[in-house]
């Protein structure tokens, strides 16, 4: 779509807006509808976007298969980590009472970092299935 | 951090990590390491786990320090403690014979998504065993239903695709029914907890929500654990699949898929509620006997080894089903004891089925004629899990249909001891189309050099083999483990 140049002014225009979009769910999500799930989707989106108007090449440019590979194993390591970190302070698995000297604080410390988590990996997943599907040629069976 | 007290998270988050930090490592042999050691690590834990149940009685641990039932719980009792020691102890032997295995079956650049994988069943798995939460239980089936998809699809046989495609949508079905049971049970409790909401379904048992939830809960945990006439999508999923993933989850998936049936029907439910206010005996029976012998007859047919091993195992769902439909102590220990049983029976024949295929490039049964002279050692080992099949004295299978006729006569159905007797004929049939094929054939000119299976194979085949004719012998752990499951599941001592 190269030549497309509605498309594309507005592809740039509108890019930055959907991935402060993501981050608006992703923080607000706290006290409103929203969140890890939410916010890693429409980040996704946006590069979703980005591909198909700029092409696949210039997508994996920005963020390569590696990247995104390294994703969606990192996302659920942190979601892990917080969850062990629970039994190194002094609590249960999952524990976020103890993240902080405050409970309320630490819940709110926790959720923060899980909802990271899974941002980060419902992302990749989302790209990787797209990568999957995008990059298959009519040639390979 | 006392590491004691955090066990039944440790026996979930050891496989679930090992799984993302393989994709991170990328290399096939760290990967196998690190998901090795993790699944070793597990099957520790539940070794440990296993012994402060038999010590000391359940142990309770809250998530995230919510009590029960506010927060997720993980229960350890006598019945997922057992379960729990047969997915890891199973996994323990499987990942050491899969890198040997997958070597020969798959692309190199897809092996460390493949420990990846199964470090993600594994973790699937263990956590439908250990969790006290129905909502969790449906992730954690999830987790692992998505997982052995993906793991039969990496089939080498083209044919894997449709086989993970067909399992991949009669497991979704299923899995759609089981949500919508546990929906029904949420929304009549306002529990998630399974002990808790036993508690609170006694007074409502009759109520036309709680025998919806558990019309659903029924079909959709046995579209599960496969049983006739919901088997379909086994026999192919099981054949097309890589050696080691056919062995792993012929093994544990479908027993886990009968401890989730257990654990709502006699933990939830309430046997009162199952078995005595519906027909749900004569029902199991019928459906019960039926998988027996019409599973057990298409397996006489089978032109591909794995294909009949698979139609068997539909066929031995059924013996552990009957044992449920007694809604006896005698009847539920022979069913949790065939649980271990046949998975240790037919995990090991699948991993020796894996060596004939790495041998012999196929098992078919007109490929492995003279099999007997070629590779005699694997050749044995499948008679001797055969033996186990069928139900031989002396072999882990004669234990528990023992205990199933004890069940029988303790009923006075004396005609069924005549019908089970009458299907393990049946498995003599299917399995002598093997002692035929490997004894009494010449093997095929191009066939005549092949060597026996490499130690790699060999070694963790035999373990299981070697668990198949120990069992039969000493039944401390099997018998002696399901008599304690079935009398909690039935009231009695926990």
């Amino acid at each position: 779509m190269t030549r497309d140049m509605v498309l594309r002014v507005v592809a740039k225009l509108l890019i930055p807006f959907i991935l402060l979009f993501a981050l608006y769910v992703q923080f607000h999500g706290d006290f409103g509808p929203g969140g890890g799930f939410q916010a890693g989707v429409i980040l996704a989106a946006a590069m979703v976007f980005y591909a198909i108007v700029f092409g696949l090449d210039n997508a994996r440019k920005v963020l390569p298969d590696r990247l995104v590979e390294t994703m969606v194993a990192a996302g659920v390591l942190l979601y892990l980590g917080v969850g062990v970190a629970g039994p190194l302070l002094g609590g249960n698995f999952l524990d976020y009472f103890v993240l902080a000297a405050d409970p309320v604080a630490g819940q709110h410390r926790g959720i923060f970092w899980i909802e990271l988590g899974v941002a980060i990996t419902v992302c990749g997943v989302m790209l990787k299935v797209y990568y999957l599907f995008a990059g298959r040629g009519p040639e390979d069976d | 951090m006392n590491l004691a007290a955090h066990l039944p998270a440790l026996q979930v988050v050891l496989p679930l990590a090992a799984a993302p930090l393989a994709v991170l490592l990328r290399g096939r042999g760290a990967a196998f390491m690190l998901v090795t050691l993790a699944a070793w690590a597990a099957f520790a834990v539940s070794i440990l786990l296993w012994l402060q149940v038999n010590a000391s009685g359940p142990i309770s641990y809250a998530i995230g320090s919510w009590a029960p039932p506010w927060g997720i719980e993980y229960r350890v009792d006598s019945l997922s403690a057992l379960l729990l020691m047969l997915v890891c102890g199973i996994a323990a032997v499987v990942l050491p014979y899969a890198r040997a295995s997958i070597e020969r079956e798959l692309r190199q650049d897809v092996h460390y998504l493949f420990y990846a994988m199964f470090a993600l069943c594994l973790a699937g798995l263990a956590g439908i065993a250990i969790t006290g939460d129905a909502f969790n239980l449906f992730v954690f089936l999830e987790i692992s239903s998505l997982s052995s998809y993906v793991l039969i699809a990496l089939g080498r046989d083209r044919r894997a695709l449709v086989a993970a495609y067909q399992y991949l949508i009669m497991g979704t079905i299923g899995a759609t029914f089981i949500v919508v049971g546990v929906g029904l049970l949420y929304l009549k409790t306002g529990t998630l907890n399974l002990a808790d909401m036993g508690v609170r379904l006694q007074e409502m048992t009759s109520h036309r929500p709680v025998l919806a939830a558990l019309a659903f809960l029924t079909v959709g945990i046995s579209l599960k654990l496969a049983l006739f006439p919901l088997h379909q999508w086994l026999p192919n999923a099981y054949a097309y699949a890589p050696s080691a993933v056919s062995a792993f989850l012929a093994a544990t998936a479908t027993k886990v898929s009968v401890y989730a049936l257990l654990r709502f029907y006699f933990s939830v439910f309430g046997e009162t509620a199952v078995f005595k206010r519906l027909p749900m005996e004569d029902l199991m029976l019928i459906l019960a006997l039926a998988g027996m012998f019409v599973a057990s007859a298409v397996a006489i047919f089978q032109h591909d080894l794995k294909r009949l091993f698979a139609y068997s195992s539909v066929a031995q769902i059924g013996y552990i089903v009957l044992g449920i439909s007694f809604d006896s102590v005698t009847g539920l220990t022979a069913t949790i004891a065939h649980l271990v049983n046949h998975a240790v029976t037919k995990g090991g024949l699948f991993l020796l089925l894996g060596a004939v295929m790495a041998g012999m490039g196929g098992v078919t049964l007109a490929r492995v004629h003279g099999i007997g002279r070629v590779m005699p050692l694997t050749a044995f080992g499948i008679v001797l899990c055969g033996l186990g099949l069928i139900g031989v004295p002396g072999t882990a299978g004669f234990v528990s249909k023992w205990y199933l006729i004890l069940a029988a006569l303790e009923k006075g159905q004396w005609w069924l001891v005549f019908l089970i007797v009458a299907s393990s004929l049946l498995a003599v049939a299917y399995v002598w189309r093997f002692v035929e094929a490997a004894y009494f054939h010449a093997p095929r000119a191009d066939l005549a050099t092949v060597r026996e299976a490499p130690a790699g194979l060999a070694i963790p085949a035999w373990t299981l083999v070697g668990a198949t004719i120990w069992f039969g012998l000493d039944t401390s752990v099997t018998v002696g483990s399901a008599a304690r499951a079935a009398a909690m599941l039935l009231g009695g001592a926990p």
